[in-house]
C-alpha cells in the first residue's frame, strides 16, 4: 500500500519554500571509550524526506542530537545550505531553521496547547523586556501577528483547532506527538528532524501522522529528517533512506535499493547461520 | 450562569482580561481597595500596607521560583539590598521615584549575579547556592556600618513629593499599592507575551526550550533579575513604611516566607502570589490573636504557642504540596467554576 497515492495535493500551494540542504560529513561521536558515531556521512536533498534507520543502538537518535547541537561531534562537520553550523550554540540553530519533535514527547505541561505551539515561534519574537511588561502596542501587534500566523499555518493545518486551549497533559499520546510537530512547524523550519514521530501510535494515528508529514513536505518545500523503527512508513514516505549500525552508515539510497541491501539485511535479521534467537 | 465566550478577532481574546465581566470586578476591587484608608481601621491599614508589600515581593518570587523554577533562598536579603539602597539614596535626597525604581535595579544585578549558579545547577543545589548569597548579604547588612548602620540599623527618611509627605499608614498605602498594582500588571503582562512563555519552557522542559531558540542563559538571569527586581522595590517600600531598619529584618525566615507564599498562593500565576502574601501575612496574625485571646483562660497555652508560627508554616507548606499542589489559586479558579455553572454542576 502506497500511502502517497492517498495523499491529495492542494490547488493552492502555500507559499512553496525550498528547504535547505543538510549534510553531515564524517562525523566522529565519542562517549568515553565508546565511538557512538563513526565517520558518518550522509545528506538530506532540500525539499525531500530522507529516513535514517538502524537496529537499537546503531546511533541514530546520536546524529540527531549532533544535528540539534546536544552533542559537539568530536570530528567532521555538518553543514546547512552550505553554513557550517557544527558548533553552533542550540538556540542559535533555532534561528537558522532547524526544528525537530523528540522521541519522548518534551511538550511544556505547564502551559496550554496554543501557548505549546506559540513558543514554536519564539526565535522570531522581537520585544523588550520593559515593552512586554507594559504591553505595549508594538508587543501586542506582535503577539497577535504570532497568534494569527499560528492559527491559519499550523493549527487549521493539523487539524487541533478543538483542543487548542487545552493543557497538553490531558492530551492522548498521539495528539501530544500531532502538537509537538505543530510546535517545531511554528518555527517556520528550513530543516524538519522528526525523531520517531509514530512510534508507540495505532495504526490509525500512525497513518494520520504520515499524512501530515507528506503534506508538510510537498505545501511547505520543508526538508524532512527522519528517525523511525515503521519500516512500512519509512519505506513508503522517505525518498531516501539512511542505514546506520554500531555509528556507521551501512547503505544508502532509495527504500527499494536499500530494502534488497545484502548489508542491511544482515544487519536487521543477522548473519546466516547466527542464532535465530 | 455564563453559556460561553465569543470573540471575534485574536486581539480581543489576547486582551488582559478578556470578558467584560471581569474587567468590571477589578474595577469594583480596585475602587474598594483604594478607599480603603477613607473608611478602614488603623490596624486593617497597618496591615494592609504590610500585605502589599509582600505582594510586591512575592510577585517577584513567583516569576523566579513559580514561573521559571529556580528555586531562590536569597530573596528576603534582596529585599535588604532594595531597603539600603534606598535607605542610602534617600539620605541623599534623592526623590522616592528615583530610589525606588534605582533599588530595583541594584538589587536586579545582584540577582543576575545570584543567579549565575542556575546556569550549571539546578534545584536543591540551586537553593543552597541561593542560600550561601543570603549569608553573604546578611553579612554585609551587618558589618558594612557606612551604608547599613551596621547591626543598630539604619533610618529612612520619608518619602516626599512637593510638599506632600508619605507620613503614616493612610499615606504609604497609596505608595505602596500605586507600586503593587503596576507591579502585578506588569507580571500579567510578561506571562501574556513569549517573555513569559519561555520562563515556564525552560521551567518544564529546559531541553526542548532550547531547541526552540530559547537561550537558557539569557532566560534564566532574566528571570532571576525581574524577581530580585520586585524585591527591591518591595524592600524599598519597606524602608519608607518603617522609617528605620535593622538587619534583623533580613532574616532567612522572610526567604522561607516568601518561598511559602508562593508555593501556598499558587505556583506561576499573578493571583497565586497575591492570595500567597495575604493569606501568609494573616496566618501569623490569627495566631497571635487566638493565643491572645486564650490566653486569659490559659495562661500556659501563649508561652507554647508563641514559637509555633515556624512550625505553622513549615505544615502549611507540606500541606499544600501534599494536597493542593497548585495552591489558593487552584481553589479560587475551582469556586469561580462552580458559581459561573450555578444551578448546574460539573
Amino acid at each position: 500500500m502506497s500511502l502517497r497515492a492517498e495523499v491529495e495535493v492542494p490547488a493552492v500551494l502555500q507559499e512553496p519554500t525550498q528547504g535547505l540542504a543538510l549534510a553531515v560529513e564524517g562525523v566522529d561521536l565519542r562517549f568515553g571509550g565508546i565511538r557512538a558515531l563513526r565517520g558518518v556521512s550522509f545528506s538530506a536533498e532540500p525539499g525531500k524526506i530522507t529516513a535514517v534507520i538502524g537496529p537499537n543502538g546503531a546511533g541514530k537518535t546520536s546524529v540527531f542530537n549532533a544535528i540539534s547541537g546536544f552533542y559537539r561531534p568530536a570530528a567532521g562537520r555538518i553543514t546547512l545550505g552550505g553554513e557550517d553550523i557544527t558548533s553552533m550554540p542550540i538556540h542559535a540553530r533555532a534561528k537558522r531553521g532547524i526544528a525537530r519533535t523528540f522521541q519522548n514527547i518534551a511538550l511544556f505541561h505547564g502551559l496550554s496547547v496554543l501557548e505549546n505551539i506559540k513558543l514554536g515561534g519564539h526565535h522570531t519574537m522581537r520585544a523588550g523586556l520593559l515593552s512586554a511588561m507594559v504591553y505595549s502596542r508594538s508587543t501586542r501587534d506582535e503577539e497577535v501577528a504570532l497568534r494569527a500566523e499560528v492559527e491559519r499555518k499550523v493549527i487549521d493545518f493539523l487539524e487541533i483547532d478543538h483542543i487548542r486551549h487545552l493543557p497538553v497533559g490531558v492530551l492522548p499520546y498521539g495528539m501530544q506527538k500531532r502538537v509537538e510537530l505543530a510546535r517545531a512547524l511554528a518555527m517556520q523550519p528550513q530543516v524538519l528532524l522528526l525523531d520517531e514521530p509514530v512510534a508507540g501510535m495505532n495504526r490509525e494515528e500512525t497513518e494520520d501522522m504520515a499524512r501530515f508529514i507528506l503534506d508538510v513536505q510537498e505545501e511547505w518545500g520543508v526538508t524532512v529528517l527522519l528517525v523511525e523503527h515503521d519500516m512500512g512508513m519509512v519505506m513508503d514516505i522517505s525518498s531516501k533512506v539512511v542505514v546506520l549500525n554500531f555509528g556507521e552508515v551501512i547503505a544508502s539510497g532509495t527504500p527499494d535499493v536499500v530494502r534488497r541491501h545484502p548489508e542491511v539485511i544482515r544487519a536487521y535479521l543477522g548473519t546466516e547461520g547466527a542464532d535465530p534467537a | 450562569m455564563r453559556t460561553g465566550i465569543c470573540h471575534e478577532t485574536f486581539a480581543s481574546e489576547e486582551r488582559l482580561w478578556p470578558v467584560a465581566a471581569t474587567r468590571v470586578w477589578m474595577l469594583i476591587l480596585a475602587i474598594c481597595l483604594f478607599s480603603l484608608p477613607l473608611w478602614g481601621g488603623d490596624y486593617v491599614l497597618a496591615m494592609t500596607c504590610i500585605v502589599g508589600i509582600h505582594i510586591v515581593a512575592t510577585l517577584g518570587l513567583n516569576i523566579t521560583t513559580g514561573n521559571t523554577g529556580l528555586i531562590s533562598l536569597s530573596h528576603g536579603a534582596f529585599l535588604g539590598v532594595g531597603c539600603y539602597t534606598v535607605a542610602w539614596l534617600a539620605h541623599r535626597g534623592v526623590p522616592f521615584y528615583v530610589a525606588l525604581p534605582a533599588a530595583g535595579l541594584l538589587t536586579a544585578l545582584i540577582g543576575v549575579v545570584v543567579g549565575l549558579p542556575s546556569l550549571r545547577v539546578k534545584g536543591v543545589y540551586l537553593a543552597i547556592a541561593t542560600l550561601a548569597a543570603h549569608f553573604i548579604l546578611t553579612f554585609v547588612f551587618r558589618e558594612w556600618d557606612a551604608v547599613t548602620g551596621g547591626v543598630p540599623g539604619t533610618t529612612i527618611p520619608r518619602a516626599s513629593i512637593g510638599n506632600f509627605t508619605f507620613v503614616g499608614d493612610r499615606r504609604n498605602f497609596y505608595l505602596i499599592y500605586g507600586c503593587a498594582f503596576l507591579l502585578a500588571i506588569a507580571a500579567r503582562n510578561l506571562a501574556r507575551t513569549y517573555i513569559g512563555r519561555a520562563f515556564v519552557a525552560v521551567r518544564d522542559r529546559d531541553i526542548s526550550a532550547e531547541i526552540l531558540g530559547v537561550n537558557l542563559l539569557q532566560t534564566k538571569l532574566q528571570a532571576f533579575a525581574i524577581g530580585a527586581f520586585y524585591a527591591g522595590v518591595a524592600g524599598g517600600l519597606l524602608g519608607y513604611f518603617y522609617g528605620a531598619i535593622t538587619p534583623e529584618y533580613f532574616v532567612l525566615t522572610l526567604s522561607v516566607f516568601y518561598l511559602a507564599a508562593v508555593i501556598v498562593g499558587g505556583l506561576g500565576t499573578v493571583l497565586g502570589s497575591v492570595l500567597g502574601a495575604v493569606f501568609m501575612t494573616f496566618v501569623p496574625e490569627a495566631l497571635r490573636l487566638a493565643v491572645n485571646a486564650s490566653s486569659h483562660w490559659f495562661p500556659s497555652v501563649a508561652a507554647l504557642l508563641l514559637p509555633m508560627g515556624q512550625a505553622v508554616f513549615g505544615l502549611l507548606i507540606i500541606v499544600f504540596l501534599v494536597f493542593e499542589p497548585h495552591g489558593l489559586a487552584a481553589i479560587w479558579s475551582r469556586v469561580r467554576r462552580v458559581i459561573h455553572l450555578w444551578p448546574f454542576r460539573t
